[in-house]
């Protein structure tokens, strides 16, 4: 243990910042690099320059549109007192329109802000996608990146589009705010019957601690091995070193198993795409396909069925209107 | 079991931390060890009980076999077996055999020459489990209060412990956590797709090297964090992810009784507001 665990970058050799190697439009490359001494302590100390160019520059307009018509709706909702807005922000929301407004553009004052605010911030998103997507082009390289993010778009998609079209409501999709989204989640998952006996639930939340305990053994593997270069781990996988010799047989003598340096970077991709693609596919047959989960699941053996300890009532929505039904204690 | 190619050489005594040479030997491709010993004994022994304990139940069904704790008016006594004992025994055995297993992976760094950033890493998984089973229930005064060991029932307890607080998303540890496991997965994502894209180059180029990583990061968000620090980072998260768990546990109930949403009250009380 008097060993030093490589935690903090000890000594920092600084030269000028690295311009990067040639791209096509590199004068689209702005701001000046510069060193950063306490960066320099967990990462690299070089910060910038950033390739600014059409989508970028369009992909921020739109974020910040967004960002703008969720905050002052907000602020406008405590009748654009700031120390309110400040005090209560935690609480405010922008919601989407009521569930009978449908599919129809709703009067701005009633979910037609939440519409226009959730356009910009798909707009922004999908744009920033290709900008990524070029940005490795530029450089020569694939494209895994851009489809990872890809996976994430897609739950995105489902939440706030996908699942309300098929529902037919914008009124299903997630309010913008920080407790009302967290709200929003409780009460899906208490209206469906709770999600965690939704099977697809199941599998994003298993990729989403899978992908935690990836890192954690990725990441604490190679520093382990920092003292052998494992952190160099294309030069690894081009031409195998001692680090990954060790890296490998570590995890094959503790379980049986190892994957190689490139492999690694194939299960943590694969766990990091799957978690947001198993959960949309979750959110998605969710009040489209499967009304209740719990009871889906009664139904196919894998919980158990409870005897009913209150009496079991009809869904108001599929009553005849005016019939009434009664409770009896 | 094959050796890998360079394996031999490896092979070589020493390392170990209890036993000295006693226990210094593979089995095909495990490496046993004083401690790859007694994980097999707790691990198998626990194992046994679960089988156990699922016989004298209702079902076989894998969903819903179920190992309950003992019933909170058996406080932090030993129950009898069929009342929550065996689940004790399986508590036992689990304990011993994560720890086994997080010493075993300290003696297997210390052989190959690597530090104990894993071993270190692993403990934190250890005292997020021990948290739920052991510190709670001894701070709430009954072993009832650990969850029970099925598939589907260990999510009941979930749901139901949370909904005791009425609404868990708004303990702050809780979503701190979630935060870090979110965060986790989006950097292990973006780390291995760099590394990727960097090894599958755009068809008839050569492979692309660090200074490649670096300058697609900067260009697309301004910065990098390098070949190192990405890994510092990934591991500072993950490892951030599974102590935020803990403490979101153990203060609900030992520390705050009330339902979550109501502690955020002394934000909107703050004196700064008047």
């Amino acid at each position: 243990m008097a060993d030093y665990m490589n935690i903090f970058t000890q000594l920092q050799v600084a030269s000028p910042p690295h311009a990067g190697p040639p791209i096509p439009n590199k004068e689209f490359r702005a701001g000046r690099p510069f060193l950063s001494k306490l960066i320099g302590w967990f990462g690299n100390a070089q910060v910038g320059p950033v390739y600014l160019g059409t989508l970028g520059v369009f992909s921020l307009i739109c974020g910040f549109i967004a960002f703008e018509i969720i905050g002052l709706n907000m602020w406008a909702s405590v009748n654009w007192s700031l120390s309110e807005f400040i005090r209560q922000l935690p609480w405010l929301a922008l919601e989407p329109p009521a569930p009978s407004n449908g599919l129809a553009f709703p009067k701005l004052n009633e979910g037609g802000w939440w519409l226009m605010a959730g356009f910009f911030l798909t707009l922004a998103i999908i744009l920033w996608w290709v900008r990524t997507y070029r940005r490795a082009r530029a450089h020569g390289m694939g494209t895994h990146v851009a489809w990872a993010f890809a996976a994430a778009i897609w739950l995105y998609l489902v939440l706030g589009f996908f699942r309300p079209l098929l529902m037919g409501s914008w009124g299903e999709a997630v309010p913008f705010g920080i407790f009302p989204h967290l709200d929003w989640t409780a009460a899906l998952s208490i209206r469906y019957g709770n999600l965690f006996y939704n099977p697809f639930h199941a599998l994003s939340i298993v990729f989403l601690y899978g992908s935690t305990l990836l890192f954690a053994m990725h990441g604490a593997t190679v520093l382990a091995l920092s003292h052998l270069g494992g952190e160099r781990e294309v030069g690894q996988i081009v031409d195998r070193g001692t680090a990954a010799e060790r890296g490998a047989l570590f995890w094959r003598w503790t379980m049986g198993f190892n994957a190689t340096f490139e492999s690694i970077h194939r299960w943590a991709w694969w766990f990091a795409v799957l978690c947001p693609l198993t959960g949309g596919i979750g959110i998605l047959l969710t009040g489209t396909a499967v009304d209740n989960w719990y009871l889906w699941a009664v139904k196919h053996d894998f919980a158990p069925s409870y005897a009913a300890a209150y009496q079991v009532l009809p869904d108001p929505a599929t009553l005849p209107e005016n019939s009434k039904f009664e409770v009896k204690p | 079991m094959a050796l890998l190619s360079f394996e031999r050489r490896y092979r070589v005594r020493g390392g170990t931390l209890l036993g000295g040479n006693l226990f210094d030997f593979w089995v095909g491709p495990f490496y046993v060890g004083f401690f790859g010993v007694t994980t097999m004994f707790f691990a198998i022994v626990g194992t046994a009980l679960i089988f156990w304990g699922a016989s004298q139940g209702p079902t076989w069904n894998p969903w819903l076999i179920n190992i309950e704790p003992p019933a909170l008016k058996h406080g932090l006594r030993f129950a009898p077996l069929m009342e929550g004992g065996i689940w004790q025994l399986v508590t036992i055995c689990a304990i011993g055999a994560f720890s086994s297993w997080a010493l075993r992976q300290a003696e297997i760094s210390r052989k190959l020459g690597m530090a104990l950033h894993i071993p270190i890493a692993y403990s934190v998984a250890i005292l997020a489990y021990v948290t739920l089973v052991v510190v709670r229930p001894v701070l709430l005064g009954a072993w009832g209060h650990g969850f029970p060991y099925g598939i589907f029932s260990h999510l009941d307890w979930v749901s139901n412990t949370g909904y005791q607080y009425l609404h868990f998303h708004y303990n702050p540890a809780h979503m701190i956590a979630v935060s870090f496991f979110f965060t986790t997965t989006l950097a292990l994502s973006l780390h291995g797709g760099l590394i990727l894209s960097a090894v599958n180059p755009v068809k008839g180029q050569s492979v692309r090297t660090a200074e490649y990583e670096d300058s697609f990061f900067r260009d697309h968000i301004g910065y990098s964090i390098g070949a190192l620090g990405i890994h510092r980072l990934g591991l500072f998260l993950a490892l951030s992810a599974g102590i935020w768990s803990a403490i979101c546990i153990v203060i609900s109930g030992p520390f705050w009784t009330k339902g979550w949403p109501e502690w955020w009250s002394w934000w909107l009380s703050l004196p700064v507001w008047n």
